[in-house]
């Protein structure tokens, strides 16, 4: 991506508390990145790390109570989405923004047809007639690579397969040529030779519509194979970002190396015991005034506890949220 | 698989057939069958962690499930420490339960959350032994720690723990009654990748110290090159390929498991860039399976044959069984890559 372009999403200082009957939950804490016209970032994290609330959050897809965003800033062509109003919001979701999320066997409605639901968004946002969504329709099923769509625009969601499902999401999200498509685990729920025809298809229609990407999973093989700059979230931060192939050959963060090393390939060399990571993730019920990765870290210094170390650059494009990567403790020690 | 050589079988499965009935209309008529298992034949050597793996609907599951006799089986055999399991009456088939245990994928669904730890692990106990209150309770004790549990925690409930701790109350449950052979039906499928390294080193540990046989069940291909010796590649009903596990992730033969290994996303940026081969097509169903090769829809080197015969299982090399036409002795000279039909495929993997 070049450096200079102006980057069509710039999110700085995310913050989202969720209200629970047993306290606050601080989901997303201090969440910044920006993301380049064309350009597919993937997220990564295990569960509970914040990765969903964050892409929600910025859309206002969280429902509030019992969220509550803090605070930040959601820049897309040229105003702020969280100080939008809902009816503002409701025209950028599913028109400038598209979403597709992890299930598709639950997020189509089974009692419309699939052309139905394709042309919803087209007559919403963009005031489509019948038949002007109808021809469009077709044609997005045929860019998603359904064959024969012009007669399956008449099925109901139970006649297509999970993957073919899956298409259809895609098809509905990319209806009115949105900037940025957020895909939630999109294959997660997936076959891996599906889930191989998914990938494709991504990277295909990505090239060819020029949108900008922000594919959120848990599985590392997966962004190797399909993103330009990676994010990495633990306890609701962001501990690293950076350039995909930077990520795997260069990774500074320990919660990003021992993620590396803990799953096993189906090439290579075979590990006789897997490295593990050990302990659970935090739940955390305050704003962390230390390093959430502490409790699982190899390398725990003092200061961890102390203090919540902010993201260092540690290259070009690359930083990481850790005291080690820390030029004054580097050079000072701690 | 067939192999009577050094290490002998612990389970024998024999043409095992698991047909479930499909009912329709009024009268609810019997008109066809899914056939979810459909002539399935594999050993389990003592002391050995076969891994089953394949695509969701595959028959994976059910084969698990059937080989614990968990169905009243459609046809074959199932010989357990000499004992054919599908013939034996209910009372003696709960006489060697304990033998044989499961874990099982959903540790939230698998265990009542209206029983404690300690009920839980214990019920196996009560139901097949006769110890003494404090010997079960001391029992119980003892598979806590050895699945790595908190003594402390006995008397707490399931919606306590975290996944990864649910599925070793789980695990310590299989093990209340010294069983020989578990199956493990995908038992990581639900835990975060952090948490999976945990419980599959668990699993590793314990089949060391108590010489366990595990039957692993996963769709994660990658952990069942970590965990499993000998490796079964299931497709529609059907066993495609069966082998040693380093000979089967360096050299697949079938083309199907090339297929999906090759759709296996690798963590590392430079082998993503290299190409795939991508199936087209989904899985058809197996209430309706396609004559001849349950793969020909699908398969990239598929041959007319493929389309009239069902292969047969042979062993093309020592150890190393494979059903596909590619492989018949009247097709050696054409071998695994000699034929490319670049056929178009019924993407909804139907045959006419």
């Amino acid at each position: 991506m070049p450096d200079g372009a102006q980057p069509v999403l710039d999110v700085t200082g995310l913050q989202c508390v969720f209200h629970t009957r047993g306290g606050e939950v601080h989901a997303v804490n201090d969440v910044s990145f920006d993301l380049a016209p064309g350009e597919l970032l993937g997220v990564v994290g295990e569960s509970g790390s914040g990765k969903s609330v964050t892409m929600m959050s910025l859309i206002g897809l969280v429902p509030t109570p019992p969220a509550e965003l803090r605070g930040g800033r959601v820049m897309f062509e040229g105003r702020d989405l969280m100080q939008a109003g809902e009816g503002d919001l409701r025209s950028v979701r599913g028109g400038r923004i598209g979403f597709v999320f992890q299930d598709p066997m639950t997020s189509l409605n089974p009692v419309f047809t699939v052309g139905m639901q394709i042309a919803e968004p087209l007559r919403k946002h963009m005031g489509l007639g019948k038949r002007a969504a109808r021809d469009r329709a077709v044609e997005l099923l045929e860019l998603v690579g359904i064959p024969d769509a012009a007669r399956r625009l008449g099925d109901y969601p139970h006649q297509f397969s999970g993957g073919m499902r899956q298409r259809v999401m895609i098809a509905i999200a990319l209806a009115c040529d949105p900037k940025v498509l957020i895909a939630d685990e999109p294959t997660t729920a997936l076959d891996v030779t599906i889930q191989a025809q998914i990938l494709e298809l991504m990277k295909e229609l990505r090239d060819k519509l020029g949108m900008a990407v922000i594919w959120i999973t848990h599985d590392l093989g997966v962004i190797a194979g399909i993103a330009d700059r990676v994010l990495v979230m633990y306890g609701g931060q962001i501990v690293e970002h950076a350039p995909v192939r930077e990520l795997f050959a260069n990774p500074r963060h320990p919660y990003t190396q021992a993620l590396l090393t803990t799953v096993p390939s189906v090439r290579g060399g075979r590990a006789r015991r897997l490295t593990v990571i050990e302990g659970q993730p935090p739940i955390l019920s305050s704003p962390p005034a230390a390093c959430p990765f502490r409790d699982r870290c190899p390398h725990r210094m003092p200061i961890c506890d102390r203090a919540n170390p902010q993201r260092y650059p540690v290259g070009a494009r690359h930083d990481a949220a850790c005291f080690l990567v820390d030029p004054g403790i580097a050079a000072g020690g701690a | 698989m067939r192999d009577t050589a050094d290490p002998r079988p612990l389970v024998s499965v024999r043409d095992l057939k698991m047909h479930f009935p499909i009912h329709t209309g009024l009268l609810q008529r019997h008109t066809g069958d899914v056939k979810a298992v459909d002539g399935v034949s594999f050993d389990v050597m003592e002391g050995e962690t076969l891994g089953l793996v394949g695509e969701s609907g595959c028959g994976k599951s059910t084969c698990g499930r059937a080989v614990l006799r968990l169905y009243e089986l459609t046809g074959g055999s199932v010989t357990i420490a000499g004992q054919d399991i599908a013939k034996l009456s209910q009372g003696a088939l709960r006489r060697m339960r304990p033998t044989m245990q499961m874990v099982f994928q959903d540790p939230q669904a698998s265990l009542n959350p209206r029983m404690s730890v300690r009920q839980i692990i214990q019920e196996p106990l009560d139901e097949h032994t006769r110890l003494g209150r404090a010997e079960k309770r001391e029992k119980v004790l003892e598979l806590m720690d050895a699945v790595g549990l908190n003594r402390r925690f006995a008397g707490r409930f399931p919606h306590a723990f975290s996944g990864g701790q649910r599925q070793r109350i789980g695990i310590a449950r299989a093990l209340a009654l010294n069983p020989r052979f578990i199956v493990c039906d995908e038992p990581i499928a639900a835990l975060d990748v952090s948490i999976q390294a945990q419980v599959v080193n668990l699993l590793e540990d314990l089949q060391e110290q108590f010489g366990l046989t595990y039957l692993f069940i996963s769709h994660d291909l990658s952990m069942v090159r970590h965990i499993a010796t000998r490796v079964a590649v299931m497709y529609l009903g059907r066993i495609v390929e069966l082998a040693p596990r380093e000979d089967l992730y360096a050299d697949p033969l079938h083309p199907y498991t090339r297929a999906l290994l090759s759709a296996v996303p690798e963590p590392d940026p430079d082998a993503a860039a290299r190409p795939r081969t991508v199936l087209t097509g989904d899985v058809p169903s197996p209430a309706n399976p396609p004559k001849g090769c349950n793969f020909c829809t699908r398969c990239p080197q598929v041959i007319d044959v493929c389309h009239e015969v069902d292969p047969e299982t042979r062993e093309v090399r020592p150890g190393r069984y494979v059903a596909c036409h590619l492989f018949d002795q009247d097709n050696e000279g054409a071998g695994p890559t000699g034929t490319r039909g670049d056929k178009e495929h019924n993407q909804r993997g139907e045959t006419t």
